[in-house]
């Protein structure tokens, strides 16, 4: 026996619309096992892990602060791989809209006022733009290979962060400790319902962007023309579409985005620049933006998905003292399993004898 | 009690706020700790989940504790507010990152008891403790200066902030009191726990011809790198004597045990209060771990500094002392204040350094 | 010289070599897999869950050599799943590859929970009477853990396998044209999984190397990075061999002289030194892609694209 692809004639409106649940349902039958070989009751971790954490209003509201950055990050990250580019920077876009957000509430102070925030969210797009065009400017101009590029500029995007808190930007009222001033209240992100817990505008933001993400997409025909040159760059150019620019574009739209989000978190959540401001939202978007279908309205739903998976491995550590390493373990399973099931989309899939004659069956 | 005498005893003044009427006596009780990092890493965690086990076997049942590791600092206060609701009594922070976030949340869990390790900021229901790491530091100095034989030490720091240039100095300090040439070599592996760049910083420093390792970060890799080349080296935060039985001379031991006992029984008894500890080696906070693989005359020696020290004779930041650049900082007999200490960000003359200001 | 400054070379090229032996070893694979028109970037996953292998088969067995047997088998592992999902589900490689990156990261840090804290028995070096006390060479030649040996070996091996012979001529066709070498009758599939494979064990080695000759101990991500610059160094090299080990040997130079730089009090704050590997390999990376020639010449004409053969 062996396994054949078959290429579909269309592909398959069904499983496009699918193939994600199945991916997600594999992931937690995967968790399930994995619980039950940590020697814990498999339905009681998989409800601390996915349901507790909703049964709660505050929790709601955890949700949503972590959910914020992997939906923007997600969604600009689904027009880079929409458009075949490979930004996988995410992480340094968001640290460095950040650091440029920040410039406000740390080295103007006396600035203060309705005008701070608004400014703040300027630059911190314009900062997070900035720092994806380099990888794009160095495809665009040299073929360098932006994926690693992209990365790299990651490492010293928070080797920067690291310097300027520890350094210039420190809080001289911190007894030099590693943080910067707490941003004043013109410089902080309101929250949605104060009563209730922490959730801020941010996630408000984000589904907004996202939702304009998804109509220049699917409505535009700046969509057609990221799709189009995504999928066949030859069709693309004979459209008299411009692989360059879209290098640009995408990677400037999803650095706008990241550094979007990252504003959101410092003037949001924390109120201040520490050494580290991210657990790593810049990766787990990118397990987002695939999750979701690269489509910007799935990214919604799959960035709630995978805030969950870090509340739930809170809870789950404090319930039941289970590994903090199950949550990433499970995310990466997830994604595997929504790239196999993607192949069902395109695919149909065979099983053969193995057959006996040479020539057309030369492969595995 | 107990604690009101800790807290007369130490060194920060603070405002002490009324015991809140409410506050009772209890049988049992929970306590909680959010870990920077895993509670096995071999340092700094660990030193803490140590003492957590200690302390849950002093109460033999009455006390249950429980912990979460690994919490980034950058989302730390919606762990620690998972921790608040899930029924502890008091929850233990222990990483200066989490101190802002144990603020927020201590706010809102009027009735949790916080204790936050390092930081500075209290409330009602918020205390901080600390230990005075750098008077081994003194001790490690005047060992390093009386073994060295090339003069040099190798300094593997994590990041400029002033608990390791408090360090640093202190090291300096005892070094100079028995070799005033003596120089040190600093290395910042920019982490407090990457066994890799950790590892590359003693290769380096041992390959620029140190022969005495020192390190303020908590992984073992120092001590094995030194182990590998022969030459003696420091331990951190834990006795790290198994990842080099013929190479550590002594290591600084965090022993949060007692401290964790006396704050946990002050909330069985219902006397807990918001207190303010900075304590050293006569507290039993930190200890050294046994002088080992050297001389007997230098062990005797690092034991009359360890018995001063915690007879209040010698006096660590205690003038004529002077700055890295040779202006004055302490005068003859003055002493340096406790929130100077705290706020350090300078060097004392000799240290062959530049602190990113 | 005096015998002061020629120990110090000794001691600075050493610790060089040990800080490229792990980037060396991960990219040789890599670069096999490339050449077969393959694009894993898995190799950090595949790397870190080496490191655990290696580990875990040291403490199970007290043998650092059978240990690097077993971190092999856990990189082949992860490269295996790796082959499977790209070579025949046909999904997206790149993104395989992050998803191989991110499940390796926690697989090894869940597996490796135990084994934190513990120390491992380090690899023994080469002694050979005379020659390892050679001056500035000896050890580095002679003097240095078994892994060290074959990582040479192998760019040696490898690259007289892909210029030299038969399959290795096939493999390269593959990978710049797979459509006209499944029609010519070469195994498409087949290879490709050996190359996955091959790349696999290549990283796992790597792995082993940073648990049991760089730092003898297990720590979560304690492969830190380096597979990706193992990847940087693919392109680097331009797909040469050669130029892999001067690659590796250059970022080990730089990252190992800005400690250097540090330790003799410069003044530079320590984050810009410790960016400047990074920033080394942007740089790196740009100067190689504008030579258009060159890497049209050398890459893989199908790298990173999926094949199905249509039969």
């Amino acid at each position: 026996m062996r396994l054949e692809l078959v290429k579909r004639g269309n592909p398959s409106k069904t499983l496009r619309f699918f193939s994600p649940l199945i991916g997600l349902a594999l992931a937690v039958f995967t968790g399930a096992i994995m619980f039950a070989i940590l020697g814990k009751n498999p339905l009681e971790a998989l409800y601390v892990y996915f349901i507790e954490p909703l049964t709660e209003l505050w929790s709601v509201h955890e949700l949503l602060i972590k959910a914020a950055p992997l939906i923007l990050m997600g969604a600009g990250l689904s027009i880079c791989y929409l458009s075949n580019n490979w930004n996988i920077g995410a992480e340094g876009q968001f640290i460095m809209g950040a650091l440029a957000g920040s410039i406000f509430p740390v080295l103007f102070t006396d600035m203060q006022g309705p005008i701070v925030l608004p400014l703040m969210l300027t630059f911190a797009i314009v900062g997070g733009a900035l720092w994806a065009g380099i990888p794009a400017l160095l495809k665009a101009k040299f073929n360098t290979n932006e994926i690693l590029v992209s990365l790299m500029l990651v490492y010293v995007a928070e080797l920067i962060l690291d310097y300027l808190v520890r350094g210039p930007w420190r809080n001289p009222a911190g007894m030099n400790f590693p943080e910067s001033v707490r941003f004043h209240q013109f410089a902080r992100i309101p929250e949605l319902m104060p009563a209730d817990g922490r959730a801020n505008w941010g996630f408000v933001i984000a589904i907004l962007v996202a939702i304009a993400l998804w109509v220049m997409l699917s409505r535009t025909l700046k969509g057609f023309e990221i799709k189009v040159l995504g999928t066949s760059p030859r069709a693309g150019r004979f459209a008299g579409f411009d692989a360059k620019k879209m290098v640009f574009f995408s990677f400037l739209i999803a650095g706008a985005c990241a550094g979007l989000a990252g504003i959101i978190e410092v003037a949001g959540a924390s109120g201040q620049l520490r050494p580290i401001i991210s657990p790593g939202y810049g990766f787990t978007a990118i397990i987002v933006a695939f999750l979701g279908r690269l489509n910007p309205l799935g990214v919604i739903v799959a960035g709630l998905v995978l805030a969950l998976t870090y509340l739930g491995g809170e809870a789950a550590q404090i319930s039941l003292g289970l590994s903090d390493k199950v949550a990433r373990v499970f995310q990466g399973a997830l994604l595997l399993y929504i790239l196999a099931c993607d192949t069902l989309i395109h695919y149909r899939i065979r099983f053969v004898p193995t057959p006996k004659a040479q020539g057309s069956a030369a492969d595995v | 009690m107990k604690t009101l005498l800790t807290t007369l005893a130490t060194a920060t003044a603070l405002s002490l706020t009324l015991v809140p009427a409410a506050q009772a006596q209890q049988d049992t009780a929970e306590a909680c700790f959010v870990y920077v990092g895993s509670h096995t890493d071999g340092g700094w965690s660990q030193a803490h989940d140590i003492a957590r086990l200690e302390m849950e076997e002093h109460f033999g049942g009455a006390v249950t504790s429980r912990f979460i590791e690994n919490v980034a600092e950058a989302s730390s206060e919606g762990a620690i507010e998972r921790m608040a609701r899930s029924g502890c009594d008091i929850i233990f922070t222990t990483s200066f990152g989490f101190m802002d976030p144990t603020v927020a949340v201590a706010e809102r869990f009027p009735d949790v008891k916080f204790e936050h390790a390092t930081g500075y900021k209290t409330a009602p229901n918020l205390s901080v403790y600390n230990s005075r790491f750098y008077e081994g530091r003194y001790i490690q100095g005047v060992i390093a200066a009386s073994i060295s034989e090339t003069g040099t030490a190798g300094y593997i720091g994590s990041f400029p902030i002033p608990e390791v240039v408090q360090g640093i100095n202190a090291f300096m300090l005892g070094a100079q009191s028995i070799n005033p040439d003596f120089a040190v070599r600093v290395v910042w592996a920019n982490s407090w726990y990457d066994p890799g760049a950790e590892a590359d910083a003693a290769r380096v420093l041992m390959d620029q011809g140190v022969d005495i390792i020192t390190q303020h970060t908590d992984s073992t890799a120092p001590m094995q790198e030194a182990a590998a080349r022969g030459i003696k080296a420091f331990g951190q935060a834990s006795d790290m004597i198994e990842a080099g039985p013929e190479t550590q001379l002594t290591a600084i031991v965090d022993t949060w045990a007692p401290y964790y006992i006396e704050r946990v029984q002050a909330v069985l008894d219902g006397t807990w209060e918001t207190s303010d500890t900075w304590d050293g080696l006569v507290d039993g906070i930190l200890t050294m771990a046994p002088y080992t693989n050297m001389p007997e005359d230098v062990a005797a020696l690092a034991t009359e500094t360890e018995e001063a020290i915690k007879a209040g004779e010698l006096i660590i930041f205690e003038g004529p002392i002077n700055r890295q650049d040779g202006t004055v900082w302490l005068a003859e007999g003055e002493q340096a204040d406790d929130g100077t200490l705290l706020g350090l960000n300078f060097y004392v003359e000799g240290v062959d350094d530049q602190l990113p200001q | 010289m005096s015998d002061a400054t020629l120990i110090l070379i000794q001691a600075v090229l050493l610790t060089i070599s040990t800080a490229a032996t792990p980037l060396l070893l991960a990219a040789i694979g890599e670069l096999v897999v490339e050449r077969s028109g393959v694009l894993n970037l898995g190799v950090e996953g595949m790397m870190v869950m080496g490191a655990i292998g290696g580990f875990i088969g040291m403490i199970v067995t007290g043998n650092p050599y059978i240990g690097a047997v077993v971190g092999v088998l856990f990189g082949m592992a992860l490269s295996l799943l790796f082959a499977v999902l790209t070579l025949t589900l046909a999904t997206n490689q790149v993104a395989t590859g992050l998803a191989l990156t991110i499940l390796g990261l926690g697989l090894s840090g869940l597996i490796g929970e135990p084994y934190v804290g513990r120390s491992a028995v380090r690899m023994p070096v080469l002694n050979i009477p005379g020659l390892t006390d050679l001056p500035i060479i000896g050890r580095l030649l002679f003097g240095q853990d078994l892994i060290f040996y074959i990582s040479i070996a192998l760019i040696v091996g490898v690259a007289w396998f892909l210029f030299r012979t038969p399959s290795g001529l096939k493999l390269r066709a593959i990978g710049d044209n797979p459509q006209s070498a499944h029609a010519l009758g070469i195994k498409v599939i087949r290879t490709r999984y050996l190359a996955v494979l091959f790349g696999g064990a290549c990283a796992g080695l790597a792995g082993a190397h940073l648990s049991l000759v760089y730092t003898p101990q297990w720590t979560e991500n304690m492969s830190a990075g380096r597979g990706w610059i193992a990847l940087a160094l693919v392109v680097f090299a331009s797909w040469r061999p050669f130029r892999i080990l001067a690659g590796a040997y250059l970022f080990g130079a730089v990252s190992i002289g800005q400690l250097h730089a540090q330790a003799l009090g410069i003044g530079i704050p320590s984050q810009f030194l410790s960016a400047l590997p990074y920033l080394a390999t942007v740089i790196v990376l740009v100067l190689i892609s504008q030579n258009r020639r060159l890497t049209l010449i050398n890459t893989p004409a199908s790298l990173g694209k999926s094949f199905v053969p249509d039969r």
